[in-house]
């Protein structure tokens, strides 16, 4: 299975080539089949791997370098189910947005095509890579081709200014990782995660394992829009073409946390096993600030596709407690739950990109009621809306029930009902917009939700049953992800196998194989508790969404104190969320040393 | 070896990310991050620094010659090669905002907020 590790990473970069150097040569359609091609390929190859991972982690030296003595000289791929996994939604996703710009932006040209390859390319070879420096390269060769994809359209003011706040707040978490590679460098002499994780084994955590720590979680964090390192997602959101918000929303962010995972299980984890509580209450109070924030900002925006990217933001906040919760149960909650958001996510981006070619608008207050004559559209947006709540078996629901039993294994009973309403506000921002939107429910006037600048439409003779149609294979798939037989147990066990650094030391350095048993194939049980919090978040939800249509009709007796009490912190919140990126820097900088302070007075205890 | 490169290091890296968050200039601004990048040269070189090595070019030198370590300068070059596109596109970003608004500061380009 060697031969095929590459893959998923060389053939978009090939086709991409392909594509570029045979723009003006070959015929336009050939152009188009190629980019096709390279995207379905790496799909396809990426599944071949992801099946075979499970039987055993699968392993790659490029140019023959294997380690001599137990130390690793060459660059090694290295596919455990987890990483595997996400190289497989990535390219999936990819392939998706081709497919559906191929009648969304039918004039965009070539490059648009060649930077979604690349952007994908990069992705697969970050989650397949086992080499800590060959992380950063693809971690900034996916970040170029992702800020040029925000600011696809330079015509206009906003998405220039999208692109360039994402472009520098991306790159300063870039030197923050690549900082913390060198001191990780310096320490050890290693570069390959194994090595490294292997000389730091046993050696309790001194200042140079801590600035280390800091510097690399708080630059994925960045890429993994946790709050306070997330002010850039929502301007880069908002001004995207929607095909590529799916690739931002959907599989991006999670690049981000797969970082976090992988360098924590497989490096420091050696040397911080015995604290490792003090690592998991600062990450799950980062984690659950960030869900909290994340959705009441949702439900302060009007710009369609800005209120999605804010709901993402909660929901990466979500997913970070469950990685932050350091054990096997929450991990695989945090994947499914990522696998089940990336896909419905997708779907409700590209339910924008419909509106946006039949409306020429993208504002949920001007296209009220515009909605009803397109039934079928408004079905789905409220699907994907209800299936992020956390309806049992519905979506996230099995992500959101494991992360719950998993806190609750840990002893921590305090942050479900605050994922719960998380998930429920977040939720019901979509739902909102949605019902204004698709029933015309509401007034057509709002003061409490931001206004933005309006998008100018992209090709205007669109197919619509090709966009409806890829929207839908893509919603179908995520709302199956909860009762989707043995995909529970599955990802659980590649959660184990992801946090387990001696069978990674043996796999990589020695070459020990360590098959794993094949997990049973039956629809993931969940708890009562898990149900119940299920249905609370969609309770949240619907409640909030008609408090947010028809919050004038309450009286003035109920109304008062509400404004009295909640304007200042939203006029605050606003506030922070400034749009300049000298802000965004401070917050970052100001982040990462609360971060890393914190770390240093617990961990040197 | 001398704790000098390190402060340094440090203190660049300081200076860039302080140009960043107070910049008026979109131009300058991506400068102060190549400032704040050279702090990851600096910090690079110093790690690999071997006292009295030489360059680390093994043709035609007696062997146990004591050199500084190659892998950092790959790794710096390699910094050098991924970061330039970065700067590129940014620089490029900021030309198509002055073509399109007429300024580069980013105060003024604030049409996202809240």
């Amino acid at each position: 299975m060697t031969w095929a590790l590459p893959l998923p990473v060389v053939v978009p970069l090939v086709a991409a080539a392909l594509a570029t150097a045979g723009d003006h040569l070959l015929p336009r359609r050939l152009g188009d089949a190629i980019g096709v091609a390279g995207a379905a390929g790496g799909f396809a190859f990426s599944l071949v791997i992801l099946l075979a991972s499970e039987k055993h982690t699968q392993l790659t030296w490029f140019g023959g370098w294997k380690p001599r003595g137990g130390a690793a000289i060459g660059v090694a791929f290295v596919a455990d189910p987890l990483g595997a996994g996400l190289a497989a939604l990535a390219s999936g996703l990819v392939l998706a947005s081709i497919l559906y710009s191929w009648s969304f932006l039918r004039d965009a040209g070539r490059p648009y095509d060649v930077l979604m390859l690349l952007f994908g390319g990069a992705m697969a070879g970050f989650a397949l890579t086992g080499d800590i420096f060959n992380m950063f390269v693809w971690f900034e060769l996916m970040g170029v081709a992702a800020y040029a994809l925000a600011g696809f359209e330079v015509s206009q003011v906003g998405p220039l200014q999208g692109a360039i706040n994402f472009a520098v707040s991306n790159t300063v978490g870039a030197y923050f990782i690549l900082t913390g590679i060198a001191l990780l460098y310096a320490r050890t002499g290693a570069l390959n995660l194994a090595d490294i994780g292997h000389s730091l084994a046993g050696h309790r955590p001194d200042g140079l394992i801590i600035v280390a720590l800091t510097l690399l979680v708080c630059g994925f964090l960045i890429k993994a829009a946790v709050a306070p390192f997330h002010l850039w997602l929502a301007d880069a959101h908002a001004v995207a073409p929607a095909p590529v918000c799916v690739l931002f929303s959907g599989v991006m962010v999670v690049v981000g946390l797969l970082g976090v995972t992988r360098c924590y299980w497989t490096v420091f984890d050696a040397s911080l096993a015995p604290q490792a509580h003090d690592v998991r209450s600062v990450l799950v109070a980062l984690g659950i600030f960030t869900a909290l924030l994340g959705a009441v900002m949702a439900f302060l925006q009007r710009h369609l596709k800005r209120l999605l990217a804010y709901s993402t933001i909660s929901h990466m906040g979500i997913a970070l407690v469950g990685v932050a919760l350091l054990d096997e149960r929450s991990l695989g909650g945090a994947a499914d739950l990522l696998l089940a958001h990336g896909l419905l996510k997708a779907s409700l981006f590209l339910c924008c990109g419909i509106l946006l070619v039949r409306f020429e608008d993208i504002d949920e207050l001007r296209l009220h009621g515009k909605g009803r004559a397109l039934p079928v559209l408004g079905v789905m947006f409220g699907l994907g809306a209800v299936a992020l709540s956390g309806l049992p078996y519905v979506g996230t629901y099995l992500g959101h029930a494991q992360i719950d039993e998993g806190a609750a294994l840990d002893g921590i009973d305090w942050v479900q009902p605050l994922l719960m309403i998380a998930a429920g506000v977040s939720s019901a921002a979509i739902l909102r917009a949605g019902a204004r939107v698709f029933l015309g429910w509401g007034p057509t006037s709002d003061p409490l939700l931001s206004p933005e600048p309006s998008e100018s439409p992209p090709e205007r003779s669109a197919s619509m049953p090709a966009l409806l149609g890829v929207t839908a294979v893509v919603l179908v798939l995520g709302l199956a992800v909860s009762v989707a037989p043995g995909l529970g147990q599955r990802v659980e066990q590649a959660a184990g196998r992801a946090r387990d650094r001696i069978a990674y030391v043996d796999r990589v350095l020695r070459s020990r194989e360590t098959p794993s048993p094949r997990p049973p194939v039956a629809i993931e049980a969940t708890t009562t508790d898990s149900v119940l919090y299920g249905i609370g978040g969609v309770v949240i939800a619907l409640g909030l969404a008609l408090v947010g249509l028809y919050r004038r009709r309450l009286p003035e007796l109920v109304l008062g104190p509400l404004r009295a009490a909640l304007g200042p912190p939203i006029a605050l919140l606003r506030a922070a969320h400034s749009g300049v990126i000298g802000d965004y820097v401070a917050w970052i900088t100001v982040g990462t040393a609360v971060v890393g302070g914190v770390w240093a007075l617990l961990l040197r205890r | 070896m001398s704790f000098l490169p390190y402060a340094v290091a440090a203190w660049v890296c300081i200076v860039g990310i302080y140009g960043i968050v107070t910049s008026r200039n979109l131009i300058h601004l991506a400068l102060c991050l190549t400032v704040m990048q050279s702090s990851t040269y600096l910090l690079l070189l110093a790690i690999g620094y071997v006292k009295g090595g030489g360059p680390p070019i093994y043709k035609g030198v007696k062997l146990g010659t004591k050199s500084v370590d190659p892998v950092v300068q790959a790794l710096t070059l390699t910094d050098i090669v991924v970061s330039v596109t970065v700067i590129a596109l940014i620089l490029a970003l900021a030309l198509d905002v002055h073509k399109q608004a007429g300024t580069v500061d980013p105060d003024e380009i604030r049409e996202m907020r809240g």
